[in-house]
C-alpha cells in the first residue's frame, strides 16, 4: 500500500479544483495545493486578510511586509489581483461567493462536522481565525488532513469530540489513504490510494464507509 | 478652515481616557499602527479595552502595549502565534481578559456599529462553543447568533496617504481592517505614510472619505 504524501494530497485536491473558481486555502497543509494548480487555469486565490489572486512566494529580498497572507508569510498579487477590506473579505465568505475552501482538521465526523480550532486542553490558548467563518461560508469545504493521527486514532469519526468549528460544513475529505464524500447518506469512499482495501480502511475509520455508488 | 493634522503622536492620543475601547488597525504587522501605539505606551490611560485581529507579535507594538499591564481585556480572533509570548504569558497569569471572537464575527460586528445597527445575526460560529449562551434565531431555514457591534471609543488606523480633510488611501493588505474601524469609533486616528495636499488623491479611489476621520498624523521616519 502506498500512502499518499503531503505533497501528493496537495496534488490530488489540487485536479479537483476547475478553472474559474475562487478559492480559499487554509493556512498548514492545504497552502501546499497552491503549488500545486496548473498554471494554464485561471483559478482565483482568496486570503482572509483582503487579497483576490494571490500569488507564489516573492524571491528573497523582494518581500514586502504589507503584502502577506493569512498565514502572515510574504505573498504576491497575480495581475488582475485585488486588495479590499475585512467587511468585504468576509462578506465573500459569509455571502456565499467562495467556491471552495480548503481547511486542515483535528476530527471530521460522519455528518460532516468538523473540528479543527481548539484542542479543548485546559492550559490552551484558543484561537479561531477565521476557520469558522470559511467552513459556513464557502460553497463547497474540503478538508485535507492524515487519515489518522501520529497515535494511530481516527481522524473521521461518528461525532466530534474536539469543539467544534462549524456544523454539517464539509463536503469531501483528503487524506493520504483515501478521498472521501460526506453525503446525507453517510461517507462515500470515492478512491482508495493502490493496495488500500475498503476493510482495511475502515478499520482506520470511526464511522461507517461504503464504496460511492453503493447504498 | 479645517485641518485635522497633528503634529505628534502624543498630542493626537493625549485626551485618552481610562477605561477607553480602542479599535487597532492591522493584521498582523502589516497595518499595524506602530507609532500611535508607542504614543499610548508613553501616555499614561489604563484599563483599556483593546480590539485586534491577533493580541500582539514579539516585543514591539501591540505587545509592548499589553507588557504595561493597562490592558484590561482584548478582543480578538488569533492570540495564539509563534511569538505571542507576551499575551500568552499574562493570559496564563489570568492578568488579560480574552474574548476570542471569529475573525468574521470581529469584521461585521465592527461594520454593524460603524452602520449604526443594533446588532446582527450571523451564522458564523452557530452551534460551537463561541456561540454558547447567545441568542439564536432559525432565518429561512438557516441557524444564526446574534452578535453585538463593537464600538470604540477611538480608533487607530494606519494609511498610506492621507490629508487635511481626512480622506485617506491605503497600501495593499495593510488596509485589512483600517476602513470598518474608521467607521466604529467616535474618534479615528490615522497614523499616515505621507500627508499630502488637498485634491492630491483621486475621488475616484479614496477608500476611507474624511468624514470617517477625526486626526491624521505623519509618520515620522518619513518625514524628511
Amino acid at each position: 500500500m502506498k500512502r499518499r504524501s503531503r505533497d501528493e494530497i496537495a496534488a490530488r485536491v489540487a485536479r479537483d479544483i476547475p478553472e474559474g473558481t475562487y478559492v480559499n486555502l487554509g493556512i498548514g497543509l492545504p497552502t501546499l495545493i497552491g503549488n500545486h494548480l496548473p498554471k494554464d487555469r485561471d483559478i482565483f486565490l482568496h486570503s482572509e486578510n483582503g487579497i483576490l489572486g494571490l500569488g507564489p512566494a516573492p524571491a528573497k529580498g523582494a518581500e514586502d511586509e504589507d503584502l502577506i497572507n493569512a498565514g502572515k508569510q510574504p505573498v504576491t498579487l497575480l495581475t488582475g489581483g485585488a486588495y479590499f477590506h475585512h467587511g468585504d473579505s468576509f462578506a465573500m465568505m459569509r455571502g456565499g461567493h467562495l467556491d471552495i475552501c480548503v481547511l486542515g482538521a483535528f476530527q471530521v465526523s460522519a455528518e460532516g462536522d468538523l473540528a479543527n480550532w481548539h484542542t479543548g486542553e485546559p492550559d490552551a490558548i484558543p484561537a479561531v481565525g477565521g476557520a469558522m467563518d470559511l467552513a459556513i461560508g464557502a460553497r463547497q469545504v474540503f478538508i485535507m488532513m492524515e487519515h489518522v493521527t501520529k497515535a494511530g486514532e481516527p481522524k473521521i469519526v461518528a461525532r466530534c469530540t474536539y469543539p467544534l468549528t462549524a456544523m454539517h460544513c464539509v463536503d469531501r475529505i483528503y487524506t493520504d489513504l483515501a478521498v472521501i464524500d460526506v453525503t446525507d447518506r453517510g461517507l462515500k469512499v470515492v478512491e482508495m490510494v493502490d493496495g488500500m482495501q475498503l476493510d482495511e480502511l475502515q478499520r482506520l475509520t470511526g464511522a461507517p464507509l461504503a464504496l460511492k455508488g453503493e447504498r | 478652515m479645517i485641518d485635522k493634522t497633528f503634529q505628534s503622536f502624543e498630542a493626537a492620543v493625549a485626551d485618552i481616557a481610562d477605561g477607553a475601547t480602542i479599535l487597532i488597525g492591522g493584521f498582523g504587522n502589516a497595518g499595524m499602527p506602530t507609532e500611535l501605539i508607542d504614543a499610548l505606551i508613553t501616555h499614561s490611560a489604563r484599563d483599556l479595552t483593546i480590539v485586534n485581529n491577533n493580541a500582539g507579535n514579539a516585543d514591539a507594538g501591540l505587545a509592548a502595549l499589553l507588557k504595561t499591564k493597562r490592558v484590561r481585556k482584548i478582543l480578538c480572533s488569533f492570540p495564539r502565534q509563534t511569538d505571542s509570548w507576551v499575551f500568552d504569558g499574562l493570559y496564563r497569569a489570568g492578568e488579560i481578559e480574552l474574548e476570542l471572537v471569529p475573525q468574521g464575527n470581529l469584521a461585521c460586528r465592527i461594520e454593524a456599529a460603524g452602520a449604526g445597527l443594533g446588532a446582527i445575526f450571523t451564522p458564523t460560529g452557530y452551534g460551537t462553543l463561541l456561540a454558547k449562551g447567545k441568542e439564536t434565531r432559525r432565518i429561512n431555514g438557516r441557524d444564526y447568533v446574534l452578535e453585538m457591534p463593537i464600538h470604540g471609543d477611538y480608533a487607530f488606523i494606519r494609511a498610506e496617504r492621507g490629508d487635511r480633510w481626512g480622506n485617506l488611501v491605503y497600501r495593499k493588505a495593510a488596509r485589512n481592517f483600517g476602513p470598518i474601524m474608521a467607521r466604529a469609533a467616535n474618534c479615528t486616528i490615522a497614523q499616515v505614510r505621507e500627508i499630502v495636499p488637498l485634491g492630491a488623491l483621486d475621488p475616484e479611489v479614496i477608500v476611507t472619505p474624511g468624514i470617517f476621520v477625526q486626526r491624521v498624523v505623519q509618520a515620522r521616519k518619513e518625514r524628511p
